[in-house]
C-alpha cells in the first residue's frame, strides 16, 4: 500500500509502485480529471501538484508519492481549492477552454505559478505553462485568464436576455465540466466489467503476413480473444467515400502502412498490456514500400489498390478561359514548385472509447466528429442494420478533422460482439499518431500572371497530394483544392489539377482546410512574386484583385453577398503600413536579426463541395415546461453547442438559460452532419434557427398572436405578450401534446461540370492576415512577433468564441509553417513532432468583419478552418521580406532556412 | 512484471545493484518516455527498477571550502533557484530551458548525465564546469571526470554494480559562464545544438582559463581544447572574435530529423561566438 494525501484527504492505493501516478489517479482512484495525452512528459495534460509544485503525473512512479501531498483539478478545499476556483472561473470567462482536454493541466500549471507568485506578468505565465500543450486556443486566452485569476474572481456570464443572445460573448454552455475536471472524454468512463482492447499494428510500411496458432497464443497469454480479419462479422472495410470502403478494420494478410491494425487483443487489462508483439504468431514478409508520390507515380510502381490505376485515387480539375495564352502574353509571370509535409492533428486526446453490446444492438461511446457516419461504418462492419447501432459521443478532446474517420469504433464493436461484454480501448500517443490520418503532403507546381497594372490574368496549378495508403478524405481534398487554388481573387483564366496519390504512408484525410492551406502557400507566394516584379506593394496587389460582391469565382459562381475580403484588407491597411515602417526602421541598423512583414489572403467554401450535407435540429416544449434543443452537432471545442443554442434561443424568443440541450446521440438527436468543413454554425445553425422559428410559430398560433409578440416561460406557463402589451398565458400542462418542431437545412449547391464549373458552396469565408517575423539570419531561426487577422465571418454569433477559433487556427498555421513534420517511424511522439507552445504563438490582434450571409443564420457563416489558411503564407512572405529568400518547402526548420540563405 | 526496489539506505541500494540487473530511477523523466515508446511498438516489458529517491542525503547542494557537491537527486529547479556563484549561470540557464517546468521539478542533473543523450542539456555545462562524478560501488567510492564518465552515445563508464552519487565542481570565484540552446520551438524542445562555457578571468578581464563545450552536435558532447588554448591570455571582451570553423574540425556533427550536419557545424560556431560575446558584455 502506498499512502499519501490526495486533495487534502488521506488516500491509499495498492497500485503497482512503477505505475505512473496518472494511471493510479485515473484507474485506481477514479480521478479522471487528470488527463493523459502522451505518457512521456511532452504535453503536460496530466499536470498535478506534488507537494505544491507542478509535475507530469505520467512521469511519476506511484511509489514516489508515498507521504506526499497531491493536488489535482478536482481539489475544492483550502488555499489551493480557492485558487483553483478563481482559475476555473477565469478560464470560463475568458474562453480559455475550447475542447478542454488540456484545461486541467493548464489550470494546475497556473496554480503552481500563482501559489508562488501572486502577481505574475505574462512572461512568467508563459514560462509556467510552457510545459502544457494546447492545440485549440493559441494560448492567448489562457494567458489572459491566468492573469485575470491572479487579480481575483472573474464573473462568468452564460446568460443573455431573450432575443439578445446572437452577438453576445456568453461563456460556453458546456464549459464548467471542462474546468472542473468532470468532463468525460473517450478514456474517462467505461463499465467496471469492461475488458480492455489493444491493437497490434504493423511495424512495416508494406508487408505480407501470416498468422500461426492464435488459439494456443490466446491461452498461453491469458487473453479472452485475439481478433483477426476473420472475426469481422460484416464487411471488413471502412472509408469516408460512400462507394469506396477500402480500409480494413483488421488487415487480411497484407498491410499498406506502418501502423495499420493487424490483430485486436482482448482480455483483462493486465493480460492485454503484458503481451509482447514478439510473442504473437505473426510472420512478416516486408515488401518494398512506396514512400512519396514520386515513387508511387513511377513507371512500374506496384499498385496499392486495384481501383486506383497509376496509384492515382482521384483527380480534381477546374478549367476556365485560356490560361496558357494569358501566361504567354502577360506583363509579369511567376512560377514555382512548393512542397509541404505530413501534418499531424495532434489533438491532445488520443482516440479512446468503449462499446457496450446490447441484445439487439451495440452502443459505442467514443470521441468523434461524426456520430452518424460512425453509425454507418459500425453497422456495416457488424453486418447489422444502422438503427441497431447507437453512437453516443464522449466529449471530444480536439479533432481538427482527425476524428472524422472512425478509429476505435469498429474495433470496439467487433470485440464487444465477439466477447459479448463491454470493451474499452485507449490509444497511446504513438499509436494515435501512427495510425490516424494526416494532412496531405503536397507537391505543387504553380504559375500566375498579371498585366502591367497588376491585374491577375491567369493561374495554373499541378498538384500531387500524397493521400497515403487509404482513400479517407483524399477525394475531398482533390476536389476542394482546384476550386480554391487560384485564391480569393479575380483571375479570368485558371487551370488547376489536383491528384490524390496513394503511397505506403499513413492515410491522409481531413485536416482543417482540406488541402486549401497547402495550395495557399503556393499561390500567395506567387502573388508576392508578381508584386515584386511589378514594383507593387503586396497589400495593393491583393486589394486590387480581391473578390467582392458581384464577382464570379473560378468556378463561375457569382458572389451575390457576403464577400468581405476588400473590407478585411482595408481593416488591415493601417496595421500593414505600420508593420512595414517598423521593419524598415529596424532593419536599417540590424544586419543579423532582420524583421519582415508578410501578408496573405484566403477564401474557404463552407460545407461539403457540391454535395448535399443537411442538418436536422429538433426542439420540443414539453407539457412539463421543459424546453429541449435536440442538437446532433458534435462540439469538439469549437463552440457549436453554445452557438447553436444562441441562434435557436433568439429565433424562438426565449433566453438561452431556458434551454435544456441534448447533443449528439444518434438515438436521441437527428443527424446534424459532421463537425467539419466549417459547417456547424452555418448549416446546423440555420437548421436551429428554423427549428426555433417553427416552435415560435406553434406558440404564437396557440395564442393567436402576431410575429412581434414576446414569449416568456415560467414553469409550465407560457406568457405571450403582444406589441400593445396585452399578455396571454398558456398552461402547457393542459395541451394535448408536447410542442415539437424541427428545422432542416441543406446549403444550396450544384454539381461541378467536367471543368469544375458550378456552385460548389453556398457561401465562403474570407480572411486576410499579416505577420511580423524576426529572423536570425546567422542561425536561420524564425520568431513570429505579431499577427493581425481580419476575417469576414458574416455575423459573429459569439464574438469571443470566434476569436478563439481564429487564435487556434493561427497557432496551427504557425506550426505548419515553421515546425510540424510527421515522418513515420521518426516523429511519432510529441517531443520529436513539434507543435507550437505558449512561447511560440505571438500576440494576435483580430478585426472581425461582418458582411452578412443571407443563407446563414442571422448572417453567420463558418469560421473554423479559414483562420488557419492565410497564416503560413503570411509567415513565409514575412521570412522572404526579412531575408530575400523565397521559401518553397514547409516546415521552415532553421537548417532549411539557413541552407536557403546560403 | 517489473520488480520495483525502493531501498532506504545506500548500502541496500548498492547490494541490489550488485546482485540484480536493474534500471536506476531518480527523476524518472527519461525512463517513462523510453518505456512508452517501446510499449507502443509491442514491447511492454521493463527492466526491474531501483528507485534511489528514498535514500536520505542525496538531494543537497553543499558547499565545501574548495567546491560544490550536487547530490544525485538535485533537480533542475533546485539548481535554477539555488544561490550559486556565476560559474553556474550556464547550468542554471539550461535548468530553465530543459523540458517544461514539470520536468525541471522532477528531473535530476545527474540523471541527465547518466542518460548520456547527445541532446542532454546539462552535459555541456558539466563539461565546462570540469565536473567530477562521485561513483559508489561495492568497494567504496571513486571520482572520475565527466569527460571520462561519458563513453559514447547513451553510454557511460558506470559499472553494473555502481551508482553515481554526486557531482563535484571546483570553485572559481571570478569565473563567468553561460549557455546557448538552439531549438525549433520555444519551450519543451530538444536541442539542435548547444554550447556552454565557463571562463575564468583576472581582474582586467584577461582570460585565465576557458572551458567550452558543444552539445547535440555529436554522439557525446565535446570540449574544444584548441579554442580553449587560444582563448587563454586574450581579453574576454574580444573573445567572440576568436572562434573559427577550424576549432570545430574535430567534431563529426550528426545529421537527423532536427538538422543537417552542415547546419550544426555552422550553428555551433555561431552560438560559440554569441556566447563569448554575451560573456564579454
Amino acid at each position: 500500500m502506498i499512502a499519501f494525501t490526495l486533495n487534502g484527504a488521506p488516500a491509499r492505493t495498492d497500485a503497482a509502485p512503477f505505475a505512473p501516478l496518472s494511471d493510479t489517479l485515473r484507474e485506481s482512484l477514479g480521478l479522471t480529471g487528470t488527463k493523459v495525452g502522451c505518457e512521456a512528459g511532452d504535453c503536460g495534460a496530466c499536470t498535478v501538484l506534488i507537494d505544491g509544485v507542478q509535475a507530469c503525473a505520467c512521469l511519476v512512479p506511484t511509489a514516489q508519492v508515498e507521504g506526499a501531498e497531491i493536488t489535482t483539478i478536482e481539489m475544492q478545499s483550502g488555499e489551493a481549492g480557492a485558487l483553483l476556483a478563481r482559475l476555473r472561473a477565469a478560464f470560463m470567462a475568458h474562453g480559455a477552454a475550447q475542447c478542454g482536454i488540456c484545461t486541467p493541466g493548464m489550470i494546475m500549471a497556473a496554480a503552481d505559478l500563482l501559489l508562488r507568485d501572486a502577481a505574475p506578468d505574462a512572461q512568467a505565465v508563459r514560462d509556467a505553462i510552457g510545459g502544457v500543450l494546447c492545440r485549440c486556443t493559441g494560448y492567448q486566452k489562457i494567458v489572459e485568464a491566468i492573469l485575470a485569476a491572479a487579480q481575483g474572481f472573474a464573473a462568468v456570464e452564460q446568460e443573455a436576455p431573450a432575443g439578445g443572445a446572437v452577438g453576445a460573448s456568453i461563456a460556453r454552455l458546456d464549459g464548467w465540466p471542462k474546468v472542473l475536471g468532470t468532463e468525460r472524454y473517450g478514456a474517462d468512463a467505461a463499465p467496471a466489467d469492461a475488458l480492455w482492447l489493444r491493437v497490434v499494428r504493423s511495424p512495416h510500411a508494406s508487408a505480407r503476413f501470416t498468422l500461426g496458432e492464435l488459439d494456443a497464443a490466446r491461452t498461453r497469454l491469458g487473453l479472452t480473444a485475439i481478433l483477426t480479419s476473420a472475426d469481422v462479422p460484416g464487411l471488413n472495410a471502412f472509408g469516408i467515400m460512400p462507394a469506396l470502403k477500402d480500409q480494413p478494420v483488421l488487415a487480411d494478410g497484407f498491410v499498406r502502412y506502418r501502423g495499420e491494425a493487424v490483430l485486436a487483443l482482448v482480455g483483462d487489462r493486465a493480460a492485454v498490456e503484458a503481451v509482447r508483439d514478439a510473442d504473437l504468431p505473426i510472420t512478416w514478409q516486408p515488401l518494398p514500400a512506396l514512400i512519396g508520390v514520386a515513387a508511387a507515380r513511377a513507371d512500374g510502381a506496384p499498385l496499392l489498390h486495384a481501383h486506383a490505376p497509376g496509384n492515382i485515387l482521384v483527380q480534381g480539375r477546374l478549367a476556365r478561359g485560356n490560361p496558357d495564352a494569358a501566361h504567354a502574353t502577360a506583363a509579369a509571370t511567376a512560377e514555382g514548385a512548393f512542397t509541404t509535409s505530413f501534418v499531424e492533428h495532434a489533438y491532445i486526446e488520443p482516440e479512446a472509447g468503449h462499446a457496450i453490446p446490447r441484445e439487439d444492438g451495440m452502443d459505442i461511446i467514443a470521441c468523434t466528429q461524426a456520430p452518424y457516419m460512425d453509425r454507418e461504418e459500425v453497422a456495416r462492419v457488424l453486418g447489422t442494420p444502422e438503427d441497431s447501432v447507437r453512437i453516443i459521443p464522449s466529449a471530444c478532446g480536439g479533432g481538427f478533422g482527425g476524428k472524422l474517420d472512425v478509429s476505435v469504433q469498429p474495433l470496439l464493436a467487433i470485440a464487444a460482439r465477439r466477447v459479448n461484454r463491454p470493451v474499452r480501448v485507449t490509444y497511446s500517443r504513438t499509436e494515435s499518431m501512427a495510425s490516424s490520418t494526416k494532412r496531405h503532403p503536397a507537391q505543387m507546381q504553380a504559375r500566375m500572371s498579371a498585366d502591367a497594372e497588376g491585374n491577375f490574368l491567369a493561374y495554373t496549378l499541378e498538384g500531387d497530394f500524397n493521400t497515403g495508403a487509404y482513400a479517407s478524405w483524399g477525394p475531398t481534398v482533390a476536389n476542394r483544392v482546384p476550386v480554391h487554388a487560384a485564391g480569393p481573387y479575380r483571375v479570368p483564366h485558371v487551370r488547376a489539377h489536383a491528384r490524390a496519390v496513394h503511397t505506403n504512408e499513413p492515410p491522409s484525410g481531413a485536416f482543417r482546410g482540406f488541402g486549401v492551406p497547402q495550395a495557399a502557400i503556393a499561390t500567395e507566394s506567387l502573388v508576392d512574386d508578381l508584386a515584386l516584379q511589378l514594383g507593387m506593394d503586396r497589400w495593393d496587389i491583393r486589394r486590387r484583385n480581391a473578390l467582392t460582391r458581384g464577382d464570379a469565382t473560378h468556378s463561375g459562381q457569382v458572389l451575390h453577398a457576403s464577400a468581405g475580403l476588400p473590407e478585411c484588407l482595408d481593416a488591415l491597411k493601417p496595421d500593414w503600413d505600420a508593420m512595414l515602417a517598423k521593419v524598415a526602421a529596424h532593419n536599417a541598423d540590424n544586419p543579423r536579426h532582420r524583421l519582415g512583414a508578410g501578408i496573405a489572403c484566403m477564401w474557404y467554401g463552407c460545407g461539403n463541395t457540391s454535395m448535399s450535407n443537411p442538418s436536422r435540429i429538433r426542439a420540443t416544449l414539453a407539457r412539463d415546461g421543459r424546453l429541449t434543443l435536440w442538437n446532433g452537432a458534435v462540439d469538439i471545442g469549437q463552440g457549436s453547442t453554445t452557438v447553436i443554442a444562441q441562434i435557436f434561443a433568439d429565433a424562438l424568443g426565449l433566453p438561452v438559460a431556458a434551454l435544456t440541450i441534448v447533443t449528439g446521440d444518434t438515438a436521441l438527436t437527428h443527424d446534424a452532419g459532421k463537425t467539419s468543413a466549417s459547417r456547424q454554425t452555418f448549416v446546423s445553425g440555420r437548421a436551429a434557427m428554423q427549428a426555433g422559428q417553427a416552435l415560435r410559430a406553434q406558440i404564437l398560433k396557440l395564442a393567436n398572436a402576431g410575429d412581434d409578440a414576446r414569449i416568456s416561460l415560467a414553469g409550465t406557463t407560457l406568457t405571450i405578450t403582444d406589441s400593445a402589451g396585452a399578455a396571454r398565458g398558456i398552461d402547457l400542462a393542459t395541451l394535448p401534446a408536447d410542442l415539437d418542431a424541427e428545422g432542416r437545412y441543406d446549403p444550396p449547391t450544384t454539381a461541378l461540370d467536367a471543368d469544375g464549373q458550378g456552385i460548389p458552396y453556398a457561401t465562403y469565408g474570407f480572411a486576410a492576415q499579416i505577420a511580423l517575423v524576426r529572423v536570425d539570419t546567422q542561425l536561420g531561426t524564425v520568431k513570429v512577433e505579431e499577427i493581425v487577422a481580419a476575417q469576414d465571418v458574416g455575423r459573429a454569433i459569439n464574438p469571443d468564441l470566434v476569436l478563439g477559433q481564429i487564435h487556434g487556427g493561427i497557432a496551427q498555421g504557425l506550426g505548419l509553417a515553421l515546425m510540424e513534420e510527421y515522418i513515420p517511424g521518426r516523429t511519432e511522439n510529441l517531443h520529436d513532432y513539434l507543435i507550437p507552445t505558449a512561447g511560440d504563438v505571438p500576440p494576435i490582434r483580430i478585426h472581425l468583419v461582418e458582411d452578412p450571409e443571407p443563407e446563414g443564420p442571422y448572417g453567420a457563416k463558418g469560421v473554423g478552418e479559414p483562420a488557419l489558411v492565410p497564416t503560413a503564407p503570411a509567415i513565409l512572405g514575412a521570412i522572404r521580406h526579412a531575408t530575400g529568400v523565397r521559401v518553397t518547402r514547409v516546415p521552415v526548420l532553421p537548417h532549411r532556412l539557413w541552407e536557403a540563405m546560403r | 512484471m517489473t520488480r520495483y526496489h525502493r531501498p532506504a539506505t545506500l548500502t541496500e541500494a548498492l547490494s541490489i545493484r550488485a546482485s540484480e540487473d536493474v534500471a536506476i530511477l531518480a527523476g524518472a523523466t527519461d525512463i517513462y518516455p523510453a518505456s512508452a515508446n517501446r510499449r507502443a511498438w509491442g514491447d511492454p516489458t521493463h527492466k526491474d527498477v531501483l528507485d534511489i529517491t528514498a535514500i536520505p542525503g542525496l538531494r543537497d547542494i553543499t558547499e565545501t571550502p574548495h567546491g560544490f557537491r550536487l547530490g544525485c537527486l538535485v533537480t533542475w529547479s533546485q539548481v535554477a533557484r539555488a544561490d550559486l556563484p556565476k560559474q553556474f549561470d550556464g547550468l542554471r540557464q539550461a535548468a530553465r530551458h530543459v523540458g517544461g517546468v514539470q520536468v525541471q521539478n522532477r528531473g535530476t542533473i545527474l540523471g541527465n548525465l547518466v542518460t548520456a543523450s547527445p541532446a542532454g542539456d546539462g552535459i555541456p555545462n558539466l563539461l565546462a564546469l570540469d565536473t567530477s562524478v562521485e561513483v559508489a560501488g561495492p568497494n567504496g567510492t571513486r571520482m572520475m571526470p565527466v569527460a571520462d564518465f561519458l563513453t559514447g552515445y547513451r553510454a557511460t563508464a558506470l559499472a553494473r554494480d555502481e551508482i553515481a552519487l554526486a557531482l563535484h565542481i571546483a570553485k572559481m570565484p571570478r569565473a563567468v559562464s553561460g549557455f546557448r540552446k538552439l531549438g525549433a520551438r520555444h519551450y519543451l524542445v530538444i536541442s539542435i545544438a548547444m554550447v556552454a562555457g565557463v571562463v575564468d578571468i583576472d581582474e582586467n578581464g584577461r582570460i585565465l582559463m576557458a572551458r567550452l563545450s558543444i552539445g547535440a552536435c555529436t554522439a557525446t558532447a565535446q570540449r574544444l581544447p584548441a579554442l580553449e588554448g587560444e582563448l587563454r591570455g586574450t581579453s574576454l571582451y574580444h573573445a567572440d572574435k576568436v572562434p573559427e570553423a577550424r576549432h570545430l574540425d574535430h567534431l563529426a556533427p550528426i545529421d537527423d530529423i532536427r538538422a543537417t550536419a552542415a547546419y550544426r557545424r555552422d550553428a555551433a560556431l555561431r552560438l560559440l561566438r554569441d556566447l563569448l560575446w554575451e560573456l564579454g558584455e
